[in-house]
């Protein structure tokens, strides 16, 4: 059934104009380029006049490639992503739109389009004339019984032999269908290779769209763990600080109640209120000390992380070899990635001793960070921590490690480009 | 005593202008940036000085700048400076070799009016005042061991580091005098430092030791 729809199917027509109007349009792509680069190439020897004729020639490519996409888009529904259109970086590629720039020379784009505009017209003319043919030889085998007897021999000659018989007939008819049953097919698949020879010339390196696919994903992973983030932050206010403020007030407003009568008793529920006021200040400042603290915008990572390991409970040894100050987004995931490791050595280590190591090599180069401890180990990566750690290292582009056995120790280990 | 104020909030300013005068003391001037701060200070030249460090316009560490131009001008000028975090790189650059009349304390601190003021004072007589979280850092960050120390002579050790007289430490760890003194002897020794008898000579000693010297 399927091969009598596809003899009337939008598809199949559609392929067919495909290749029909690629004929056309590659006869002006092909008259265009080869007159651009003739006389452009040849305009340049004397004086520049050939630059601006080969900036429009150029442009006109560009212009070929994107009606090129849109065309694929219309009548094979194939979509091809486009490259990166030069300019984007704020810079046109062109002078005075229409003297083109070094670059615009040196970008693969510009010679994939020329390439595709000049294999535009051979490449829609054997597609065209193959799939034309499939159709011709199609009908005429078919339709043989109904013009054969009226030629001169009676019958299409082949040399001496003369196709009349009912057996020719009969055999011709089954040819001829089985050509035209098979022609549709042929005409989308030979417009299902056209595409993928245009999206091989016009469509964006393999390797660029697999790192486009590893971006969109890592930065999904980044503002998913900006927001874990900002719902921990807004946590632990809320359930610390907050709390202790709450806590402070009602004492106070109790205080304010019994100094009418009971002065002691004031007394003491204003010492508490003092005390709570104090915890509350230090909680806030631990909080941002586990965040973004000043000090390490204003002097690095080396003094941030003074005060982290004044901060945890188990001893710590800071060793920090960094001769340049990375960028400030690397020292911040670093910092970040320490403090994590120092809170999970806190809570679940049992360690007795941990150590830091953050060292830089060359310039803008890498950054190495380790934290280790001698502690009971098994710490779990799928852990919302060490999973938010390891989305904040890939959102920098770095590589997180942890070593983790059964009965310890624990390795925390990153490396982040710094370029 | 005579002070100058140095700190951006208005809230702050007055808070301190008042506990100080509360206490006796007398508020020469207030300023909000460190400008204003060393102008007034050459005008009212006072016995010490308060300082916040994150101050206008960059909001990083003028206040600490701005107390260093006040050591190095007049020596003999207190300087107590407050921070909403201490660090103990700043500390390190605060007193960079010369523990004598400086002090660097969280701006909780100024909660405990009676040892705020004691701290204060202390500066300002030519000793020094550490905020014990500053002191934690030194520790952490030694690069020296000290894991010949008990815990009790570590807690000794990190008193002495804030800046804190022989009685001052024997207040706080609830023993006599001569308990600390003899924690103190076992200190210099496990560690290696020549006794001194001077409280901030002392100070010196331990901070070189620490690594800030």
């Amino acid at each position: 059934m399927f091969l009598l729809r596809d003899l009337v199917s939008a598809r199949t027509w559609l392929a067919m104009t495909q290749h029909l109007t690629g004929l056309i349009i590659g006869f002006v792509a092909i008259f265009i380029v080869t007159f651009g680069l003739g006389f452009g190439f040849g305009g340049l020897f004397f004086a520049l006049a050939g630059l601006p004729l080969l900036g429009v020639m150029l442009r006109l490519a560009e212009w070929f490639a994107r009606e090129e996409r849109a065309r694929f888009a219309l009548f094979t529904g194939e979509h091809i992503p486009a490259w990166p259109a030069p300019g984007t970086d704020g810079r046109p590629g062109y002078r005075w739109g229409i003297i083109p720039r070094w670059r615009t020379w040196t970008e693969g784009a510009t010679w994939a389009e020329l390439c595709y505009a000049l294999l535009r017209l051979p490449v829609s003319a054997i597609a065209a004339s193959i799939s034309i043919m499939a159709w011709a030889v199609g009908l005429l085998l078919v339709l043989l019984p109904v013009y054969g007897p009226s030629l001169p021999n009676g019958g299409p000659t082949f040399g001496d032999t003369v196709l009349h018989t009912r057996h020719d007939l009969v055999i011709s008819v089954v040819i001829g269908t089985v050509v035209i049953f098979a022609a549709p097919q042929l005409t989308r698949g030979l417009a299902i290779a056209d595409g993928a020879l245009a999206r091989l010339f016009l469509g964006p390196r393999r390797d660029l769209a697999a790192r486009v696919i590893e971006l969109e994903t890592s930065r999904e992973r980044v503002v998913d763990a900006a927001e874990a983030e900002r719902r921990r932050i807004e946590r632990d206010l809320h359930d610390g600080a907050q709390q202790r403020l709450v806590a402070l007030a009602m004492e106070l407003g109790r205080a304010k109640a019994k100094f009418a009568d009971d002065l002691d008793a004031a007394r003491e529920l204003v010492d508490q209120a003092h005390t709570q006021a104090k915890e509350a200040l230090t909680e806030l400042r631990n909080l941002v000390r586990g965040v973004h603290p000043p000090v390490l915008t204003d002097r690095g990572l080396d003094a941030a992380l003074s005060g982290l390991a004044a901060l945890c409970p188990v001893p710590v040894d800071v060793h920090v070899d960094v001769p340049v100050r990375p960028k400030s987004s690397v020292e911040a995931v670093a910092y970040f990635m320490v403090a994590e490791a120092l809170t999970n050595v806190a809570k679940h280590s049992r360690a007795s001793h941990a150590k830091v190591v953050v060292e830089g090599h060359g310039y803008p180069g890498t950054l190495t960070v380790m934290i280790s401890d001698d502690g009971i180990g098994g710490a779990d990566v799928n852990s919302p921590g060490l999973s938010g750690l390891a989305d904040r290292v890939s959102g920098v582009d770095g590589r997180l490690s942890v070593e983790s056995p059964v009965g310890g120790p624990t390795i925390i280990a990153a490396e982040l480009p710094c370029g | 005593m005579r002070v100058v104020i140095a700190e951006d909030s208005v809230l702050l300013r007055e808070g301190l202008t008042r506990l100080l005068t509360e206490a006796g003391h007398e508020v020469a001037a207030v300023a909000g940036d460190a400008e204003g701060f060393l102008r007034a200070v050459a005008e009212h030249s006072p016995d010490a000085v308060v300082v916040d460090v994150r101050m206008p316009p960059t909001f990083t560490d003028e206040g600490l700048r701005a107390a260093l131009v006040v050591r190095d001008r007049w020596p003999k000028v207190g300087v107590l400076v407050l921070s909403q975090w201490v660090e103990e790189r700043y500390a390190t650059e605060l007193i960079s070799g010369r523990p004598h009349g400086v002090g660097y304390l969280l701006k909780d601190r100024v909660a405990d009016v009676a040892e705020f003021l004691d701290a204060l004072t202390r500066v300002a007589d030519g000793g020094s005042a550490l905020d014990p979280e500053v002191v934690a850092q030194l520790l952490a960050r030694s690069r020296h061991p000290l894991g010949e120390l008990t815990p009790r002579e570590r807690e000794v050790l990190a008193l002495m580091a804030e800046g804190r007289s022989n009685a001052a430490i024997a207040d706080t760890l609830v023993v006599g005098g001569g308990a600390v003194e003899k924690h103190i002897n076992n200190i210099f020794t496990k560690l290696g430092l020549a006794p001194g008898d001077r409280d901030h000579r002392r100070v010196l000693a331990v901070l070189r030791y620490l690594g800030t010297g």
